[in-house]
This record gives C-alpha cells, sequence and structure tokens, in this order.
C-alpha cells in the first residue's frame, strides 16, 4: 500500500515538475456538437469540422478573437497591392508539417489551388470567389508565394483565418497538418483524439513550445443536456456554447465554471412578409410595406423584458443587424433600442390606423391582427412570441402564434410565401458585412422581407443594394466601414428586419483548465487552446 | 386491474370535481391565464398566486384551471369522435363481410402502420395560419379525433363480427329490414358496452397526445393553455428542482388519467 501511495506521490511530483517547466501534460475533453463530416479543412462546411480545422490547422493569418486583430500565423508579413487583388506573403522558415515534412510556399500554392479548383466545391473558397476567371499563384521562393486574384476581393487578408494549410508532398495528405494539434485516433460515432503537435511553430513569452496540453479529446455528444451533465460530474472540462437556461443553473451550481463573454454576433429578429407574391389580403400586405406601422411594433416591443425573461438577463437589446459585438463594423451612432407604447400609437395613427376601445383598425375598418410563425420546439422563441403578444397587445394589436417544423417553415418562406411574419434567430459567425451580401441585397434569397426581387422593390432597399455593392470592391476599410454604417442606418429607420435581442455568448469552462479566456467569436471557449494548461488535482475530480 | 368497488365512485367524483372547477374557473380566480407578471416570472406560492408562476410571469393555478377545461372538454369530444367513426365503419365492416370488411380493415391497417405523430404535424403544417387560437385547439383536437379511430375499429369489428350469425340479426335479416336500419337499430346497441369502454379509453389517450404535441411545440397554441403545453414548464429540471409546486399540472394529469383507468374497468365488468 505505501508502495502504491509512494508512486502516486512521485507521479504528482512528476506532472507537477513538468508544468512548472512548460512541458505538456495533461488532456483536454469537451464534445464536438456533432459527427465531423470531413477532416479536410479545404471541404470544411459543418460546425464538428470546423472546430477540428481551428485545433489542426495551421493559417497564414490568424484573426485573434479577443483583440479582433489579425495577427501573423505561418506568414510572417503580407501586402495586398493597391488594386487588391493580389496578395504577397512572406512565410516563417524552419517550420515542420506534423510528419515532419517541410513547410514551404509550395504548400500555400497548393492548398489555394485545392481551395479555389470548382472541381472541389469548396466552402471556404468561395468567400474568395470575386470572379469565374482562375486565381494565379506564383512561388518566387520557398519563402514567398504571390496570389493574383481576377478582381478585387474585399476583406481579403480576414479570410485566410480559414484557410489551413495543407501539405502539397506529404504522404499523409490533410491528415499532415501545422496547427497545434493533429488527429491521432477518430471512432465514428464515438470521439476525435487530437495530440499535439511536436512540429507546432509556437512558443510562449519564455520559449517553451505550445501547445502545453498532450491530448484534446473531443467525445460526439448531441444532446446539450447531457453535455452539461458529463461536464458536472467532471469527465468534461468545457463546454463551448451553453444556453441561458444551461448557463443559470452552473451558474448557481458551480459559479466558477460558468463564463459570460458578453453580447455575441448571434441575434433573435421579426420581420414582416412584404413579397408581392404572398397570397395575403392586399390590406395586410399594405400594412407590412408601412414604414411607421414596422416601426411602431418595434416601439411596442419591450425588449428590456425579453432579456429578462427570456434569457434570463444573458442577452441585450438589439437595434441593427451588427452586434456591439463586432467592434469594427458596428454602427455606434445608432439609437438605442426603446420601448415606447405611446410613440407606437401616434407613429400608427400617422399612418392611418385608428385604435379604438383597445383595438387596432386600418383606415379600411380591418381589424390589425396577424400571425407570427417560428419553428417548433425552441422553448425562447415560443417565449419572445407570446411576450411580444402581449406588448402588441398595448398598442390593440392582435397577434397569433403558430409553431411549425422547420421544413414547413421553410418552405413558407423561400417557395409559397404564405405567412404574415416570421421569427427566427440570424447565426453570424463572421465578423465582414460581406457574408451578408445575400441577406441584404434586393435580389438575393436571404432578404427574407421579399426575396429575389428582379429590382429594387423601394428607393431604400435600391440605397442598400448600391452601398453593398459599393462596399464590397472597396479596398479601404474606412471607406466600406462609411458605407455599411449607411446600411446599418437605413435598416434602422425602415426596420425590415425588427432586430429583438443580441445574445450573450455562454460557456463552461472547468476550474481546472487555466488560461482559457472565452471570447465572443467562434471558436468561443477554446480559441487559445494552445495557452490552456490542467491543474491535474482539479483535473480528475468534478469541477468545483 | 383488480380495484376496488369503492374506488370507482372516488375515481368518478374527482373527474367530475376538476372537471367542474375548470367550468368555474372564471369565478374561482379574476386573473386571465395569459396575463403576464413580468416582475415576477418563476415565482412560489403566494396569497396573489396560489401556486406561483411560470416562466413569462403567468398565474399557474388560472393556468392550470383553463388547461383542464381545454384537455377535458376536448379529449372526450375527440373520443367520441373516433368512437362514432370507429363505430359505423366497425359494425358496418363485421355486418357486411366480403370485400366491403377487407377495405375498411385495410384502410384501417394502412392508417395504423401511419406513425400519428408525424401524420398529425404534416396535417398541423398544412393548416391555415390566420385562424384565431380557440379555432386552432378545436382543429387540433379534431384532427386527432379524426386519425384516432382505426384501432377502436379493430375492436368494434370484431364484437361485430360476432354478432353477425345471432338470432337478432338473422331474424333482422329474415325480415328484410334494411341493412342501415340493423346497424343502427340492433347492431349498435348491442355493441353498447364495447363502443362505451372504447370512448373511455380514447379519452386518456388523447390527452396524452395532444400533451405529447404541446411538448413538442405543436399542439396548443399560445396563449391557450392545455395540460400539454404546461408541461412543457418541466422542460427544465433546476427550476422544476427549485419549484416542486411547478409539477402541478403533471400531478393532475397522472390524477385524472389514473382516474380514468380506475373508472373503466367496472364499465367493462358491466359488460363481460
Amino acid at each position: 500500500m505505501n508502495r502504491f501511495l509512494r508512486s502516486i506521490f512521485v507521479l504528482v511530483l512528476l506532472a507537477s515538475a513538468n508544468q512548472a517547466r512548460g512541458q505538456s501534460v495533461g488532456e483536454l475533453r469537451f464534445c464536438l456538437p456533432g459527427e465531423p463530416k470531413t477532416f479536410n479543412p479545404v471541404l470544411v462546411d459543418d460546425d464538428a469540422s470546423e472546430n477540428i480545422r481551428y485545433l489542426t490547422g495551421g493559417v497564414l493569418i490568424r484573426l485573434n478573437r479577443q483583440t479582433q486583430a489579425l495577427e501573423p500565423g505561418l506568414a510572417t508579413s503580407w501586402a495586398v497591392s493597391k488594386d487588391g487583388r493580389k496578395v504577397t506573403f512572406h512565410l516563417r522558415q524552419g517550420i515542420y508539417f506534423s510528419d515532419g515534412t517541410p513547410f514551404t510556399s509550395e504548400d500555400v500554392a497548393y492548398t489555394m489551388r485545392a481551395l479555389m479548383d470548382p472541381q472541389t466545391h469548396s466552402p471556404t473558397g468561395d468567400a474568395f470567389r470575386s470572379s469565374d476567371a482562375s486565381v494565379s499563384i506564383r512561388t518566387p521562393s520557398p519563402e514567398v508565394v504571390e496570389i493574383v486574384f481576377p478582381a478585387p476581393v474585399a476583406g481579403l487578408k480576414r479570410l485566410f483565418d480559414q484557410v489551413a494549410i495543407l501539405s502539397a508532398h506529404s504522404p499523409k495528405k490533410e491528415m499532415a497538418v501545422l496547427g497545434p494539434f493533429y488527429v491521432s485516433e477518430y471512432k465514428p460515432g464515438s470521439y476525435v483524439l487530437l495530440r499535439r503537435n511536436a512540429n507546432y511553430w509556437k512558443h510562449d513569452a519564455e520559449g517553451h513550445p505550445l501547445p502545453y496540453v498532450e491530448t484534446v479529446r473531443l467525445d460526439i455528444q448531441l444532446n446539450r443536456d447531457i453535455e452539461l451533465m458529463r461536464f458536472r460530474r467532471g469527465e468534461l472540462q468545457l463546454i463551448n456554447r451553453l444556453d441561458a437556461e444551461q448557463f443559470d443553473r452552473l451558474q448557481r451550481e458551480i459559479p466558477a465554471a460558468a463564463r459570460n463573454a458578453g453580447a455575441g454576433l448571434d441575434a433573435e429578429q421579426l420581420w414582416f412578409n412584404q413579397s408581392p407574391a404572398a397570397p395575403l389580403p392586399e390590406y395586410k400586405k399594405a400594412w407590412f410595406r408601412t414604414t411607421e406601422f414596422r416601426l411602431a411594433v418595434s416601439q411596442a416591443i419591450n425588449r428590456e423584458d425579453l432579456c429578462k425573461i427570456v434569457y434570463s438577463g444573458y442577452a441585450k437589446p438589439a437595434y441593427g443587424p451588427v452586434s456591439p459585438a463586432n467592434r469594427f463594423w458596428f454602427n455606434k451612432e445608432l439609437p438605442a433600442p426603446k420601448h415606447d407604447p405611446q410613440n407606437a400609437l401616434h407613429l400608427l395613427s400617422k399612418a392611418g390606423f385608428r385604435y379604438e376601445s383597445g383595438t387596432l383598425k386600418d383606415q379600411a375598418g380591418h381589424r390589425v391582427e396577424f400571425t407570427v410563425v417560428t419553428n417548433s420546439g425552441n422553448a425562447a422563441r415560443e417565449k419572445i412570441a407570446t411576450m411580444i403578444q402581449q406588448d402588441l397587445a398595448q398598442v390593440g394589436i392582435k397577434l397569433n402564434i403558430v409553431t411549425l417544423d422547420f421544413p414547413s417553415l421553410i418552405e413558407r418562406m423561400t417557395r409559397t410565401f404564405d405567412y404574415d411574419a416570421c421569427l427566427l434567430g440570424l447565426v453570424n459567425t463572421d465578423l465582414d458585412p460581406n457574408s451578408q451580401m445575400t441577406v441584404w441585397l434586393s435580389s438575393g434569397e436571404n432578404h427574407q422581407w421579399n426575396p429575389n426581387q428582379k429590382s429594387p422593390a423601394t428607393p431604400w432597399e435600391e440605397e442598400i443594394d448600391k452601398l453593398m455593392r459599393a462596399q464590397a470592391s472597396e479596398l479601404s476599410e474606412s471607406k466600406r466601414k462609411k458605407s455599411f454604417d449607411r446600411v446599418q442606418q437605413i435598416v434602422a429607420e425602415q426596420q425590415p428586419f425588427i432586430y429583438l435581442i443580441d445574445k450573450d455568448v455562454l460557456s463552461a469552462i472547468s476550474p481546472a483548465v487555466v488560461g482559457a479566456s472565452p471570447s465572443v467569436l467562434n471558436p468561443q471557449a477554446f480559441w487559445n487552446v494552445e495557452v490552456f494548461r490542467i491543474k491535474q488535482e482539479l483535473a480528475l475530480g468534478a469541477p468545483k | 386491474m383488480n380495484v376496488p368497488k369503492s374506488a370507482r365512485p372516488i375515481a368518478a367524483a374527482i373527474i367530475g370535481s376538476v372537471f367542474a372547477l375548470s367550468l368555474l374557473a372564471g369565478y374561482i380566480t379574476n386573473t386571465s391565464y395569459a396575463t403576464q407578471f413580468r416582475e415576477v416570472p418563476n415565482a412560489g406560492p403566494s396569497p396573489h398566486h396560489i401556486l406561483g408562476t411560470d416562466s413569462l410571469g403567468r398565474d399557474s393555478f388560472t393556468r392550470l384551471l383553463y388547461a383542464s377545461r381545454v384537455s377535458l372538454s376536448l379529449a372526450p369530444a375527440a373520443s367520441l369522435l373516433t368512437t362514432l367513426i370507429a363505430a359505423l365503419l366497425g359494425s358496418w365492416a363485421g355486418l357486411r363481410g366480403g370485400w366491403s370488411e377487407r377495405l375498411v380493415l385495410t384502410v384501417a391497417d394502412l392508417s395504423m402502420a401511419l406513425p400519428l405523430l408525424f401524420v398529425l404535424i404534416a396535417l398541423r403544417a398544412f393548416l391555415p395560419l390566420d385562424v384565431s387560437p380557440p379555432l386552432a385547439l378545436v382543429a387540433t383536437f379534431l384532427t386527432l379525433g379524426l386519425l384516432g379511430w382505426p384501432s377502436s375499429l379493430r375492436i368494434i369489428w370484431s364484437a361485430a363480427r360476432q354478432l353477425r350469425n345471432s338470432d337478432v340479426l338473422l331474424l333482422a335479416h329474415a325480415s328484410g329490414i334494411n341493412p342501415a336500419r340493423i346497424v343502427l337499430r340492433h347492431l349498435l346497441p348491442n355493441l353498447r358496452p364495447v363502443l362505451f369502454a372504447q370512448f373511455w379509453v380514447s379519452i386518456p389517450v388523447f390527452i396524452l397526445t395532444e400533451a405529447t404535441l404541446s411538448m413538442l411545440g405543436l399542439g396548443v397554441m399560445e396563449p391557450i393553455p392545455s395540460w400539454g403545453n404546461l408541461l412543457r414548464g418541466l422542460e427544465d429540471i433546476s427550476v422544476v428542482s427549485a419549484n416542486p409546486w411547478r409539477l402541478a399540472p403533471l400531478f393532475l394529469l397522472v390524477l385524472i388519467v389514473g382516474c380514468f383507468q380506475v373508472v373503466l374497468p367496472s364499465r367493462e365488468e358491466e359488460l363481460v
């Protein structure tokens, strides 16, 4: 028995000594939200694969999730030509892939060719595609690579944050990586085990090689409640995203593990169907096309209450398409959202509506009553709808709520247009407004209130079209910002989308994990995984 | 189930009392089931809210009373509809035999092969959106009633088939009475015990199906309460463990379904 205890004592001492010397110890465990569809970084199109790409991929430029600034990765420096078509990278020297294959400009060229090959159908490559013509890539030396695009690409540098470099020569193909970890084991339906990449180029301030943890075990777990239960039992050390109810529960049970990074990029929004093809009565279409009507509905909604009651305070009122979390693109001049039923009634009366004994009627005497549809099974969204129902009743509007299964909802939104209003969430993963082109262009299929227009239906939509196209072809960030600020201004004035709340980014991180600093950008809780350390004495027990 | 005879009137009294209380909801409480007291969400019992409030601050007691009215009125109505359809088709098939029997049984078997929940979800998607919540409520139970007949039909058909060659029916046939009259005047009265049992059995089934639909967010529309959508409030385990009175709808549902089960065998015993 004594010998056994001595062995444990020696092991603990060894682990402590390794940590002190900056050597890698410990296993970080958390869950993937689903089965990864691919390990090929070029083909990534789902959250689980995206997480693995982040943990294993080496990129030329990395977006710092905390500062939202671009930082050198495998490229030590870069320069974009004045016409915005050419980017030149100077690469780090003496870097090796996880399997020992040397890294050169040939690998960058190989990756870009794979990415831009139309046969590959790469979702990451689509972001670079500014024209149908092909991209030309030159490698004047092993340390320099020049990429010339057929047309200017707005926000070009930031796009390289998603481009994990492949090896042109490694026999392991995409499994040879330049990131902090490599895929060591994969058991479909069960787990993915990542092991520390001994050839990773990064070191900490004291010169110790990164990452600190030896392995990352990613269990495939679709059920969020089971994930939280396993975290509470100490089987997991991290949950990337929690909903408000789960977070609230965790906050009460293990306050040190509940981490709130503040308002994120995801919003909940309501919009009215303004499509001319909608099989709705003309008087209803006229309401929905009236700016004062939309503004009045927006002002009648008590967003503070939505945040407080539906999200237990873990959300912020929203009024525009960009969350304040998006530091550069958020327009600080936008008015703060306000709950003002009196002004809402004033606006409605200006637009010809009459408020009589608790009921709102239009000029022709039709009672203002409409139905909002949302997807079934989302308790938070149903609560939002029910609260809006009471808010709108205060200005005499009768709101009916219908929940539909998602395919039926999409059918109505995109094909039959048979709905009055819709309440859904917007998942935003990209900071740049270019990722929202199909939402804002009147011809876009995601221009939900009136999609696929042949020509803009209103002057303000025409102005948004011009501004979005202008910012997309502009290289000066400040000019792009000016254009997009104006877009946000128009959206706030016209309220085609009535933005309701920006949800906080909520994570769970065990106190055993040292160095975590959750961010609002994806991957929120483990964006700086390379500097995580695991406290061995806490790692074995429940995260108390 | 072996239930003492004395338990049956008690169970019937419980069902009757809950139903009576639900009908008197407007007199018992002066709060609307839809009013949100937003300053006190998830509140515990108090003189103002004797069962506390739900996550939106609505009075839980008021909602429970109105939910009982909805579930206890419409589930029997749907059950009656189902039993009527099953009675007409089942007795017709049992009496006639031949191709009409095969046709009815095939349709019933095919209907039973379809997963009821998915059929309901699909039908719900086809309903017009601009219907008022009370109408949507009736539509939900009507749909349940219209789709629930095949399982009852098999039992009624089996009973009708046994009666096909009975003296009563042979005499009726021999007297030249037309088939519709035979079904209505001779067959159905003889099937009354089976029909009665089927009616009682279907009520808790519909209550539970509506609860399942509501758990999926496809049942009764907000803000109208039903036992099903009240049960959705139990999804957050932490709130329930902190506020055990939130289990009241579940307790009531179990109690009423249990009471129906207790009441039912006594009827069967009378009939056998």
